[in-house]
């Protein structure tokens, strides 16, 4: 089984619990504005493995992660554009006894089986908008089928993180957030929200790409600003970080 | 030996017999200490009478920065008892005892060398007393002037190039650590009695060179061991009993101490393994209601004061070689005991809450003996102060107590020994990137064009060819290994005869353990340049003269950093080959030859030496620090990278392997409780994979900017760098770029 990657990388608590690998899959259908990995939009660019490949690279940190605690993930890219061999590489690392996650957009939320939802034990679910018109403006794509997705990982009870990131001007109505916060209370299996405050840490990638950063003069959200999104949620119950 | 009523009463309530009757302070720590499992909850914060002190000298610490130094004495060569006593606020002190009369006013020590007392003098406005001068040239040879008449032409060529440097061999060699526990266990009259049984060993057998040498050694430790006394009753102690009380033990401890730094000028003057010896004290005295919790931590405070205020008068070049004014008050604190109980004690937390109380700091430089079977609560609380403070380095408690027994110190940056029973001859290192462009180069330099090395043939060919290049870096290190080793023997032979460690030594056990530590810099740019050469087409660039000045790489390599096995072993082999060419050369007084891969902050200063290196470093940019991978290729993130680096086996660097490594709060986690817990892991990670070192600086980029346009309001910035810490704002522009511009491991 081939797949087509961006690189990956070893990160701690940043892409789920603890130390993990992170395997950036390459391709993906949206656009969003902020993107921080404008590498990995064109499955041309990235590189074939296999996942036997893939999978020696994780043993050689088995050990590691095991000690230290943590896992793997799944991110991208959008790593449902490549169903089959994300879930060849949940099943072999769940089968393994590493914990799992998977990063996604749940644009393409319905490629995802049962199957390989029950050899994820997280999933990271990026909702970058309650608000249609606003998802589309943020990401090029609609909103329903992320929401069709959430409230089925509600249904099979998996344990999901929600992640919103927080871009002044773009996605931090009232309104848009409020929405948000009350779908999200509603499923009853998401275990925390992360609230990610816009930066521009990529600004150098795009120009070393040749792209322009669509949000290159919106400054990062404040602190009175932050205080009040993760007030909406908290209102609801939910954890947030 | 029967005890007397001294000690009857200063032994009060201990338990344990085979410390009474010999010298045995880990037998002592064994038998009485209490491991403490629990959290910080229990910790003191600063007193009114703590601030106040802190307070006082503190406010000396802008003067000191903008002078370079505060003050100096210029007439009175230091020794233990050379100066009257001095206090910082005389009412409110608990511990007292300065190296001279005033806070921060610097000693001469001229014994180890005369020109750096001269020219640091020069460099900072004083003139030495001339009276001194002329006993330092006319009746009394320095260790500096003996190093030089024997030095070989070759030796001299090999650390003018750069190709050998930061020798000790003109101020003191330091890293030898004196038990000073043993003064407030048994007081000084019963160690003078145990030395002198030692001497007497010594009776009766042929007069040889090494019996003459121990004799005279001897007699030297007995009396520094009385000078100690006299300047201990100086400020009115009585040292020559145990110390009964907390306070007395780490006073003695404190006077210990301060008498070897008022006679040596070592580059690393480390403290040893003192929390959990002084907790069996604290613990005492709280439990006869003679202190109170506050008391506890006051004392240990006020200790910790003393130790941030050791100094050593040094030239700008060298705080600039070093960043900074290091002293390496090393601290060794936690581990795990040979029968498995934790080593970590309340006062091993007390330690630490002193980062919080008197806010962070370079020295004493704490070192945590890390294992993963540490107890959990103080596993987080070291993380979290890490988070908080960038203070803290990590070595593994695992590698080094089946090699060196759990009474091990660091002395320095990452440098064991058994405390008391181990010394070590420093010996900075060599720079292993120059030795790979000697070998392509025929033993010429590669800026100056001068014969250094010896004239073997230079490599041909527009293109490097592995094998070819391999074979004249092997021959290359020959020579370099044997030259080192010469060097190094000389400078030991006359330290020893002209700057003799007589109170450290008086803490050591006879005969004593030595080793001989060697080290490398550059390994990293090394491991990659010969990767490049593998992997991937370099061409030379040669003047005409046929001085390969440059090299275009063509192509990827695998580079060291990536937990990739095809640049690592490159690494791994290095470490393993110069290990080897080392121990080929007899070392003086049958030494153990160890080496280190660390490079202090000389990393910089190495990089400007060095020109245009085969992996595509251009000339003067700095090597990475220590083993680190080089900056920005490590690709994977921290823990990818840190892996490498614990693949260079501990048995062939045995001084020590040091690793750097900054990571952004948010790489670590989302929240401060998911920082601790995640950093723990990290930790407990690493040491599992056989990592010996790691410096841990939790910091962003924006602070370290702001530090630099901005420092008066940065006075107490610490950050990690090598084995060792450092005020940011003490740093040169240069170094702080260098910090600024390193890999950041953080989310993107």
């Amino acid at each position: 089984m081939n797949g087509v990657i961006t690189s990956w990388d070893l990160s701690v608590g940043v892409d789920g619990p603890g130390t993990r690998f992170v395997l950036f899959t390459a391709g993906c259908p949206l656009r969003c504005q902020y993107c921080q990995n404008p590498e990995t939009w064109r499955m041309r660019d990235g590189r074939q493995l296999t996942a036997d490949e893939i999978m020696d690279e994780i043993g050689t940190y088995r050990r590691f992660i095991s000690v230290a605690g943590g896992g793997v993930t799944i991110s991208g890219g959008e790593p449902l554009l490549q169903p089959r061999f994300t879930a060849e590489l949940l099943r072999r690392s769940h089968d393994s006894g590493l914990h799992t996650a998977l990063d996604t957009s749940g644009l393409l939320g319905a490629r995802a089986t049962d199957a390989m939802l029950a050899d994820t034990d997280l999933v990271l679910l990026d909702i970058k908008s309650f608000d249609p018109a606003t998802y589309r403006r943020v990401t090029g794509g609609p909103v329903e089928p992320t929401l069709r997705f959430a409230r089925r990982l509600a249904g099979l009870g998996r344990p999901t993180w929600v992640r919103f990131v927080l871009v002044p001007g773009l996605t931090d109505a009232v309104e848009n957030v409020g929405a948000l916060a009350r779908f999200v209370a509603s499923l009853g299996n998401v275990e925390r929200v992360d609230v990610l405050p816009f930066h521009r840490m990529a600004t150098g990638k795009y120009a070393r790409l040749g792209l322009t950063f669509p949000l290159a003069d919106v400054a990062p959200p404040d602190q009175a600003l932050l205080d009040r999104v993760h007030r909406q949620f908290r209102v609801h119950g939910l954890a947030t970080t | 030996m029967t005890a007397t009523e001294a000690e009857l009463e200063a032994w009060r309530g201990f338990h344990g017999v085979t410390w009474q009757q010999a010298v045995d302070v880990r037998a002592f720590i064994q038998a009485n200490y209490k491991p403490y499992e629990g959290d910080d909850l229990f910790l003191a914060g600063p007193t009114e009478r703590t601030r106040a002190v802190w307070g006082k000298v503190s406010a000396l610490f802008p003067e000191e920065r903008r002078r370079g130094i505060l003050d100096a004495d210029t007439v009175t060569p230091s020794s233990i008892a050379s100066h009257r006593p001095g206090y910082i606020d005389r009412e409110r002190e608990l511990i007292v005892g300065l190296q001279t009369d005033a806070p921060l006013k610097r000693a001469i020590m001229p014994a180890g060398g005369l020109r750096m007392v001269e020219n640091s003098l020069a460099a900072y406005g004083y003139k030495l007393d001339p009276s001194v001068k002329e006993i330092f040239t006319k009746y009394r040879k320095t260790h500096n002037d003996g190093v030089f008449d024997a030095y070989t032409p070759e030796i001299v060529a090999a650390r003018r190039s750069g190709i050998v440097t930061g020798l000790p061999d003109a101020y003191g060699r330091g890293r030898i650590i004196g038990d000073y526990r043993r003064v407030p266990l048994y007081g000084v009259d019963r160690l003078l009695a145990a030395k002198r049984a030692e001497l007497r060993s010594l009776d009766g057998g042929p007069a040889t060179d090494a019996v003459i040498r121990d004799r005279e050694e001897l007699s030297e430790q007995l009396k520094a061991l009385a000078e100690l006394k006299e300047m201990a009753a100086s400020y009115g102690h009585d040292v020559g009993r145990p110390a009964a009380t907390a306070q007395e033990a780490i006073q003695w401890l404190y006077f210990a101490y301060l008498a070897a730094v008022k006679e040596q000028n070592g580059a690393a003057m480390s403290l040893g393994r003192t929390s959990t010896f002084i907790d069996v004290y604290l613990e005492r005295d709280l439990a006869e209601g003679r202190i109170t919790e506050e008391r506890a931590q006051e004392l240990v405070d006020d200790f910790v004061i003393k130790l941030r205020l050791v100094r050593f008068l040094r030239t700008p070049e060298y705080d600039q070689l070093f960043s900074g004014d290091p002293t390496w008050v090393t601290e060794s604190i936690g581990g795990i005991g040979a029968d498995g109980r934790a080593l970590v004690t309340r006062t091993s937390f007390r330690y630490l809450q002193t980062l919080r109380n008197l806010g962070p700091a370079p020295e004493p430089n704490l070192t945590v003996f890390w294992s993963p079977r540490l107890p959990e609560p103080f596993k987080r609380f070291c993380a979290a102060l890490s988070i908080e403070t960038s203070a803290i380095q990590y070595e593994s408690d695992e590698l080094m107590r089946p090699r060196f027994g759990d009474d091990t110190a660091i002395a320095c940056c990452v440098s064991a020994a058994p405390v008391g029973r181990q010394m070590q001859f420093f010996g900075a290192r060599v720079n292993l990137a120059k030795t790979l462009l000697y070998a392509i180069n025929g033993g010429r330099d590669e800026r100056t064009g001068a014969q250094v090395g010896p004239a073997y043939p230079p490599v041909t060919g527009e293109v490097l060819d592995y094998e070819q290049v391999a074979a004249a870096f092997d021959r290359m290190m020959d020579w370099l290994a044997a030259t080192y080793v010469d060097a190094l023997n000389i400078i030991h032979y006359m330290h020893d005869k002209y700057a003799y460690e007589r109170l450290e030594m008086a803490l050591h056990d006879y005969p004593v353990k030595r080793t001989l530590a060697c080290g490398i810099a550059g390994l990293s740019v090394t491991a990659d340049g010969l990767s490049a050469i593998k992997h991937a087409r370099v061409k030379v660039i040669r003047d005409e003269t046929g001085l390969a000045v440059d090299y275009e790489v063509d192509g990827d390599y695998p580079a060291y950093g990536n937990n990739d096995d095809r640049a690592d072993a490159i690494a791994v082999e290095l470490v393993r080959s110069f290990m080897d060419k080392i121990r080929r050369h007899p070392a003086y007084r049958d030494a153990e030859h160890t080496q280190s891969v660390l490079t202090i902050t000389s990393n910089v200063v190495y990089g400007k030496h060095t020109g245009n290196t085969p992996d595509g470093r251009r000339a003067g940019e700095p090597f990475a620090p220590g083993a680190n991978p080089m900056n920005g290729r490590d690709r994977h993130g921290m823990i990818a990278s840190a892996l490498s680096v614990s693949k260079l086996p501990y048995d062939q660097a045995l001084d020590g392997i040091s690793l750097t490594n900054t990571v952004t709060p948010d790489g670590l986690g989302r929240t401060p409780e998911e920082r601790v817990r995640n950093l723990v892991g990290v930790l407990d990670g690493y040491f599992d994979a056989d990592g010996f070192h790691m410096n841990v600086n939790v910091l962003t980029r924006a602070v370290l900017l702001d530090a630099m346009e901005h420092p008066d309001r940065y006075p107490q910035l610490t950050i990690r760098v090598s084995g060792y810490a450092v005020n940011f704002v003490r740093l040169t522009s240069d170094q702080q770029r260098d910090v600024i511009n390193r890999t950041f491991h953080g989310s993107l």
